[in-house]
């Protein structure tokens, strides 16, 4: 056995780690208790199998790419980083990605990773148009909005339940170059925050970093980054159409004590931030993409500043209609508590695609917390707020929600259920994620 | 005909020979990729011709089969600008001490096989004025261990052959680099303890190798860490090294 954990390395559990080396391998090795996982970037307990855990990173060749169209048939384990790299150089990017391009497309499309263009563009399934699934029950089909549409619909978003992910078709995005012609906005508190996200509506990109140790009169107060694909002209000169990407150079390279993260420095932390942020305001500039798209890669294996216990990451969403009450609430009870993470996100949704797709129209909010005291207690308080106002949990992001907290979050669970009996009437695929909240007991 | 470099991968299944094959593709080289079962092999000429937009070729190439070489030397339609042999077997070092035949399959596979075809290319090369090649030998090589020695002791026949044919060809325009690799992340290291600070991804020897042929570079250890821990490992005195479980 092995001990796996997810980028939050919070739970850590045994469970048998496999690499097969062909698509036959894969078959083999899906026992029951099994669940595919691809890098590793899911924070909590979807990518650890019950029994066993079928790495699939080793799947990472490209099948076919139409340069013309953007149309590209993949395998799973093909990294968005490497998508990006060796096709961003040939004007295609994916059209969504994450807040980090370490996950693979067969963990993006089971997790239907949302990025800052959600409210406008949708999340990662939208532009997948088939996938080659090998089911619980043993088959390996081709599923997509027209064959085996509820296979399909079941595993955008499905965190791997329906099966393992082997190969996918996606459509990616014509770019003239790398770069983001970005706009920052400051906000002095929560209502401009949602205000000047509402404004956003009709930029590609936007998101917004809020200061979670301010409080009172500044609660809520952030910086808004709103972002444009850069035309040609638009990049300045000498600069190349596609800017090179690093690899993540600072590591931190051993677990920071934990008293590292106190509300001293956090409070300190997100000054600087906010200050540096707000001077750069107001005018566009131009940004590569890599740090537009992904600011914490730049520092591998930074999950290691919270300490060895690791750390939760509490993602929820809230409908837009009285979203604002709630969010206020939830950041007032975060800053008085004073441990949360340095920075925390806020940017809107639209309608999510897969059945169990995480998005609905309205806000969604991101906090990092390192796992200490009585910080699950805190987090089902949350939980109780965000249940009340009709909102869910990400399942990428969690460790510890309830099942009532789940099971008031995703209406169409029980739609979704049926398709993963038909998929796999044994119950083959299991994951730790499913154990504590979907499975019979 | 295409004015682009080429290169052809000797092993070209392994995960060494699918990142070498990755690299130089990405910096526009054509590449040959040669292996025992080519359908196997398929898969990975897409996957470059998606990526790269390069000619891939694929060539049938047994490392055990020395009576295949010449023809398979001859065969190609062109002379490539670049070979690279990432051919080798680790074997089981257990196994081999008392079975004669695993011995010999790990000696052939690791020194015999990839000096031949090595020195087949490099007599071609020099007829032609210019010319690269590449073989991946091993750390293990520097020194035999008591966990590994048939493996290492071919190794470093591979390395004493490239070492020599390096010296003789670079009157001729031929370059020759040996690469160690160190610890690598692969089918042919799974399930064994690796030290991690010591221990990469095939892709990065890939790029390793790509980055040596370009600026013409004689040795590397892909980690630089290698060239200190094997340093320390071969000054050694006997006395001492024999008494260490390593």
């Amino acid at each position: 056995m092995t001990l796996v954990s997810g980028w939050g390395r919070f739970p850590v559990v045994d469970s048998e780690l496999l690499r097969p080396r062909s698509f036959e391998a894969v078959g083999e090795a899906v026992v029951t208790g099994s669940v595919a996982r691809g890098n590793g970037r899911a924070y909590g307990d979807a990518a650890i199998g019950a029994i066993r855990t079928v790495a699939m990173t080793g799947f990472d060749r490209v099948r076919s790419f139409d340069p013309v169209t953007g149309r590209i048939r993949l395998e799973a384990g093909v990294l968005l980083s490497d998508l990006i790299d060796t096709f961003g150089p040939r004007g295609f990017l994916p059209f969504v990605v994450p807040g980090t391009r370490f996950v693979s497309v067969g963990g993006a499309i089971a997790a239907d990773v949302h990025g800052k263009n959600h409210h406008c563009e949708g999340g990662f399934g939208r532009y997948v148009d088939s996938i080659l699934l090998r089911t619980g029950q043993g088959e390996t089909i081709e599923a997509s909005r027209e064959q085996n549409s509820d296979a399909f619909f079941a595993t955008v978003g499905g965190m791997g339940l329906t099966g393992v992910i082997l190969e996918a078709t996606m459509r990616l995005r014509p770019v003239e170059t790398g770069w983001i012609r970005e706009r920052v906005i400051s906000a002095s508190d929560l209502d401009a925050a949602m205000r000047a996200l509402d404004a956003g509506d009709s930029a590609t990109y936007s998101v917004a970093w809020i200061d979670c140790a301010a409080r009172g009169s500044d609660l809520g107060r952030s910086l808004i980054y709103l972002g444009e694909h850069a035309r040609t002209g638009e990049i300045a000169d000498g600069a190349g159409a596609f800017p090179a990407g690093k690899n993540p150079g600072l590591a931190v390279p051993v677990d920071l004590p934990s008293m590292t993260l106190n509300r001293y420095s956090i409070r300190a932390f997100n000054e600087l931030y906010y200050r540096m942020g707000a001077r750069r305001a107001g005018g566009g500039h131009v940004v590569s993409l890599y740090p537009y798209f992904f600011p914490l890669d730049s520092i591998a294996d930074w999950n290691r500043i919270y300490g060895r216990r690791g750390f939760l990451q509490h993602q929820c969403v809230i409908p837009e209609l009285g979203a604002r009450a709630v969010l206020g609430e939830i950041l007032d009870r975060v800053a008085r508590r004073g441990d949360a993470s340095f920075l925390a996100v806020l940017k809107k949704l639209g309608q999510g695609d897969g059945i169990l797709s995480f998005p609905l129209p309205g806000y969604t909010l991101a906090l990092d917390f390192p796992v200490k005291g009585d910080i699950l207690n805190f987090l089902d308080e949350i939980d109780r707020l965000v249940v009340a106002a009709g909102g869910r949990l990400y399942l990428a992001k969690d460790a510890r929600q309830s099942r009532a907290t789940f099971e008031a979050g995703y209406p169409a669970l029980r739609r979704f259920n049926a398709i993963r009996k038909s998929l796999d009437p044994a119950g083959t695929i299991r994951s730790k994620l499913s154990q504590r909240l979907f499975d019979e007991v | 005909m295409t004015s682009r470099k080429s290169a052809i991968v000797l092993g070209g299944s392994s995960d060494i020979g699918r990142a070498a094959a990755r690299a130089f593709a990405k910096a526009g080289y054509d590449v040959a990729l040669a292996g025992r079962d080519v359908a196997a092999l398929e898969p990975d000429a897409a996957d470059l011709r998606a990526r790269y937009n390069v000619e891939v070729g694929l060539r049938t190439f047994d490392v055990l089969d020395t009576a295949s070489f010449e023809g398979f030397v001859s065969g190609l339609a062109a002379l490539p600008d670049v070979v690279i042999s990432i051919v080798g077997l680790l074997g089981v070092q257990q196994n081999a001490e008392s079975d004669l035949a695993h011995a010999t399959t790990i000696m052939r596979s690791n020194y015999e096989g990839p000096s031949l075809i090595l020195g087949l290319f490099a007599e071609k090369f020099l007829a032609r004025g210019s010319g690269t090649i590449v073989g991946v030998s091993s750390v293990a090589g520097d020194r035999g261990r008591a966990s590994n020695y048939v493996y290492g002791s071919a190794k470093a026949g591979f390395s004493a052959f490239l070492s020599g044919l390096r010296a003789r060809a670079s009157r001729g325009g031929v370059h020759v680099v040996t690469v160690k690799p160190g610890f690598v992340r692969t089918k042919m290291t799974e399930g064994m303890k690796l030290i991690g600070p010591l221990t990469v991804e095939a892709p990065v020897v890939g790029d390793a190798i790509l980055n040596a042929v370009e600026k013409k570079t004689d040795v590397i250890y892909v980690s630089g860490k290698w060239r200190l821990v094997m340093l320390i490992i071969k000054t050694l005195p006997e006395a001492v090294f024999k008494k260490l479980k390593f």
